[in-house]
């Protein structure tokens, strides 16, 4: 029965539908092969007896006809999803055993059409890191490795867990959340497809937030159909979030069409930066390639602010933050840490509940928004903000969909970057200006480095059109012919 | 003027300046839909987003914006189309989010003003600056625990306006008036309730003081105080401490105090260099609020008459009197009172309602006014409904019985109840009219009294009113007095 885990969501969709098997035995091949998986650390929270209890559920409305395409899909869930009664932490010590008496939209949405929880995955803490290292439940290994090498690498982050537990097929498909590459980057990293929606496309409420004018939810797939068919059910307006967009929701696998001709890819030329590896210019060559045998026309662009994204992100992202987590004060839920007065019991509480990375944002945050430097900081980046989205809607006047490398090196060893934040912040230069100006990106695997280490490519959309970043994404898929997976070197034991 | 400090060293003005916080009127609170009923058990009113559940999202409560655009408008303030919400960011126990919700750079009403009744029959016009919607904090209980604090949050999220004041007060009594008006305006659109005493009025007092003419000096704000007496007595309080520093040579230190109730002073809470960074920034979970003109139009034609327009058509269109219009107006429903009693009156009399409005507005305010006073009622429970005043002035207006009498019936109307036509028709009440029965009972009155008949024929006028007195007690008051008096006088000049 193992084969059944190698099946991806859209196969899994149809074995169940022509009753080939039952949800409950495709759950059952999950949680054996979560329970060999455990090394990876990519789960914080197995929830088995949901997951069999959720597949019976789906197994009914299979036989009754009332089942959907994600009805009886076993899934992953980042751990900052808020589910009832289930560990929602965000990967921090600050929330220790907190446990939601609700359940986040997205969560609900896939839940509604019957897909079913394997558990909580983990991230890095308050998704704020690049390699799932910052996590206070510990590092998440990739699955990957380079060839002729034992060194253990890092999955990407923050949606580190989603992106090895579907990398190490450990789950059908995950959920991630995207603020600055969040979701594209691990995929990358992974030899998996993430997708980021436009922000406003997926519900906020029920996730916990980093930085709310960025955070957006996401699947984390195998293929690009089955980032198609899950964020079709993840997706949704929601009047719970103000900022969620009443626009309906297409079927994205429909615009798989595979026919790209005409269509305009632009290439901005800011991309090419300095330092990155010959692989990645590589590869995205060989993107450019494939999208114009396909019919594509390429067009070189210009997106002149793109050098500002990252320092403009590392203002905006850590301003929300400090912000948004000063809520975690040890009065309400969570961890306390009791002093000999209040100011005290906030010091000692989130002195002991966030780790190292969580703090510097917040300190950051604090300095950015503080009187006599909001205008010089938090204002300007605001202002570089709005540059940034009005390169993209120059571009696509000219465009309908932008062509990048999603990270700017293959995965890299657990603890190589995790002294330098400057150097880990760089990982996030292409996937920033799209998370900046609120736009639609994917990463699809395009192929190995020469360590053989998978390598992604990113599609930039227009808002709200997830479609069109779906169908080159598709093409871009079966072009590269992406076949490869990790060997398995854990579970021997 | 009076209004001057007079120091030592000359006199000094007061300065003041009101930021009242106005608990919005609305089912559920500002970006939740817990309910916000006062007085419910604590903890009870708690929405998973008041008491910041991690992932929870605000969104704006349409009501509360309606209320606070309805608020501008009566204040004649102008409204923004286009307003923000920013985060105010600051720690504290009763602050679930560890920020509170505000309008900072763009707030919802612009500027406006508020006209001030004064003692001396005079008005004086204070500006706003600015209303903003904000949310409240929840309640920090320290004496429920030797040890620990214990939080309510009920009120954590209740829909506020702060009601910011320019500088425009010169005394307490300018700033007991201004709460008062504010009060009265914000009761008639039925924005806030205005109960001080429960809490949903507020006010921060900002007070300076300088010598005439000269430039601001540098004020003090008390925080909260929650009576319109304690404003006032916080501002001679402070002014006078102000004063006093100044006198000595010394220097106000800008400083956030605290106003004692118990000891009538105030206290230092905290000096600038203590003053929070409130870091405000546009909160990214709420767009921009944008209304359209025509929302505001409608609001406009939706809002009741107001006070002072009220005030002006009781004064122009009735000709009551400028005391009387005030206190009619200062409640709505004192106002509405003298409406309906005023309509049934007309309607009773068959007179045009200015000609009898005179005597409503003189009975209200004095009559009913003293009654409600010694039974401790106010208007809204008053035992006698308009319609049972205007029957009984009616019967004094067209002469059925005396003033005199009239009040004898509002007494048996308090106690038992009854409708003045039947108390005067059981109790035999009429006023005699009848000038035979009159002349009798003159005549009796004459016979009685020959030797004081001849001491005012013999120029003792002063005892006319002896005689009138005689003849009312034999007519046990029921005699017109007016046929009384022209019959006595022509009998005894005869």
């Amino acid at each position: 029965m193992t084969e059944l885990t190698a099946l991806t969501l859209a196969e899994a969709r149809d074995g169940l539908v022509a009753g080939d098997f039952s949800a409950r035995e495709l759950t059952q091949s999950y949680v054996t092969a979560m329970e060999t998986a455990t090394e990876l650390n990519a789960y914080i929270v197995d929830t088995p007896e949901q997951a069999f209890s959720m597949a019976d559920a789906a197994d009914a409305r299979l036989k009754d006809g009332t089942a959907k395409a994600m009805t009886g899909i076993p899934l992953a869930i980042k751990d900052l999803f808020c589910t009832r009664d289930v560990h929602s932490c965000s990967a921090s010590h600050i929330l220790n055993g907190f446990q939601p008496q609700y359940e986040s939209t997205v969560t609900q949405n896939l839940w509604d059409d019957g897909a079913v929880m394997l558990g909580k995955v983990n991230m890095d803490e308050f998704a704020m890191g690049s390699s799932n290292e910052t996590s206070y439940y510990g590092p998440v290994r990739n699955p990957w490795k380079a060839s002729g090498s034992e060194k253990e690498l890092v999955p990407g982050g923050s949606s580190g867990g989603s992106s090895a537990a579907v990398a190490a097929e450990i789950a059908v498909a995950a959920t991630g959340t995207d603020t600055g590459g969040s979701i594209r980057q691990p995929a990358a990293f992974t030899g998996t497809v993430g997708l980021k929606p436009t922000y406003g496309r997926c519900s906020r409420w029920g996730i916990i937030a980093f930085a709310s004018s960025l955070d957006q939810a996401g699947p984390i797939t195998r293929t690009v159909r089955d980032a198609a068919i899950m964020l079709e059910s993840m997706a949704s307006f929601d009047p719970k979030d103000t900022t969620s967009v009443d626009c309906p929701v297409p079927n994205y696998e429909a615009a798989l069409t595979g026919d790209i001709r005409g269509l305009k890819v632009g290439i901005p030329k800011e991309y090419h930066a300095d330092g990155v590896p010959e692989d990645i210019e590589k590869i995205w060559k060989q993107g450019i390639e494939w999208l114009k045998d396909a019919g594509a026309e390429v067009v070189d662009i210009s997106l002149p602010h793109t050098k500002y994204a990252l320092p403009t992100y590392y203002i905006v992202a850590p301003a929300e933050a400090s912000s948004n987590l000063a809520r975690y004060d040890g009065v309400k839920y969570g961890l306390r840490v009791t002093g000999e007065s209040l100011d005290d019991m906030y010091a000692l509480t989130r002195a002991e509940g966030f780790g190292d990375e969580v703090k510097r944002r917040i300190l950051i945050g604090t300095y950015v928004l503080s009187a006599g430097y909001y205008d010089a900081y938090y204002l300007k980046a605001q202002k570089v903000r709005s540059l940034i989205a009005r390169d993209f809607a120059n571009a696509y006047e000219k465009v309908d969909v932008i062509l990048t490398p999603t990270a700017p090196s293959a995965a890299f060893a657990l603890g190589e970057k995790s002294s330098d934040p400057l150097e880990m912040y760089l990982n996030d230069i292409f996937t920033v200006p799209a998370s900046l100006a609120g736009l639609p990106g994917i990463s699809v695997p395009a192929g190995l480095s020469q360590d053989g280490l998978p390598l992604g490519l990113q599609l930039i959309g227009r808002a709200f059109d997830e479609e069109t970043v779906l169908k080159v994404g598709g093409v871009l898929e079966s072009a590269a012919q992406f076949s490869a997976k990790p060997a398995k070197w854990w579970g021997a034991k | 003027m009076s209004n001057y400090i007079q120091g030592a060293t000359g006199d000094w003005e007061i300065v003041i300046g009101l930021e009242v916080h106005a608990q919005v009127i609305s089912q559920s609170k500002l970006f939740s839909g817990a309910a916000t009923a006062f007085g419910s058990e604590p903890n009870t009113q708690v929405s998973l987003v008041d008491s910041a559940m991690p992932g929870m999202l605000p969104v704006i409560n349409g009501e509360c914006v309606r209320q606070a655009v309805r608020t501008g408008l009566a204040l004649g303030a102008t409204i923004n189309l286009y307003s923000v919400f920013d985060r105010k960011n600051y720690f504290y126990a009763d602050l679930p989010q560890g920020y509170q919700i505000s309008q900072f750079k763009h707030p919802i009403v612009g500027e406006g003003d508020v006209v001030i009744d004064l003692d001396n029959e005079q008005s004086k016009v204070v500006g706003i600056e600015r209303i903003h919607l904000e949310q409240d904090a929840g309640k920090s209980m320290h004496d429920q625990h030797p040890t620990m604090t214990y939080v309510d949050l009920n009120r954590s999220g209740v829909a506020l306006m702060e009601i910011v004041s320019k500088p425009d007060m010169r005394s307490a009594e300018e700033a007991g008036a201004y709460l008062r008006k504010l009060r009265t305006i914000v009761r008639y659109i039925g924005s806030c309730d205005g109960n001080m005493e429960q809490g949903s009025m507020r006010a921060d007092v900002n007070v300076s003081v300088r010598r005439p003419g000269e430039e601001l000096g540098t004020r003090c704000e008390i925080k909260n105080v929650n009576s319109i007496r304690f404003v006032q007595q916080s501002i001679d309080y402070e002014a006078r401490r102000q004063v006093d520093i100044l006198e000595d040579g010394g220097q106000i230190d800008q400083e956030t105090r605290l106003f004692d109730a118990n000891s009538g002073v105030t206290r230092s809470m905290r000096s600038k260099e203590e003053a929070h960074d409130y870091r405000y920034f546009p909160d990214p979970d709420l767009l921009p609020l944008q209304l359209d003109q025509a929302f505001v139009d409608a609001q406009k034609e939706s809002l009741p008459e107001l006070p002072d327009a009220k005030k002006a058509r009781f004064i122009k269109d009735l000709g009551i009197t400028a005391y009387n219009a005030s206190v009619l107006v200062a409640e709505q429903v004192s106002a509405a009172y003298f409406e309906d009693m005023l309509a049934d009156l007309a309607k009773r009399t068959g007179k045009a309602e200015k000609d009898v409005a005179t005597a409503a507005s003189n009975w209200i305010t004095g009559e009913l006014f003293g009654a409600l006073n010694k039974l401790g009622q106010s208007i809204t429970d008053s035992p006698i409904a308009a319609g049972q005043a205007a029957e009984l002035l009616a019967l004094q207006l067209d002469g059925t019985i005396s003033g005199r009498i009239a009040k004898d019936v509002f007494e048996i109307m308090l106690e038992s109840g009854k409708g003045a036509e039947e108390i005067v028709e059981e109790k035999g009440l009429k006023q005699v009219s009848d000038t035979g029965a009159i002349e009798g009972f003159i005549d009796q009155v004459m016979t009685e009294n020959a030797a004081k008949v001849e001491e005012y024929r013999g120029g003792k006028d002063k005892l006319f009113g002896f005689f009138v007195g005689q003849v009312m007690k034999k007519t046990q008051g029921k005699a017109n007095p007016k046929v009384v008096n022209e019959m006595l006088k022509e009998k005894l000049d005869a």
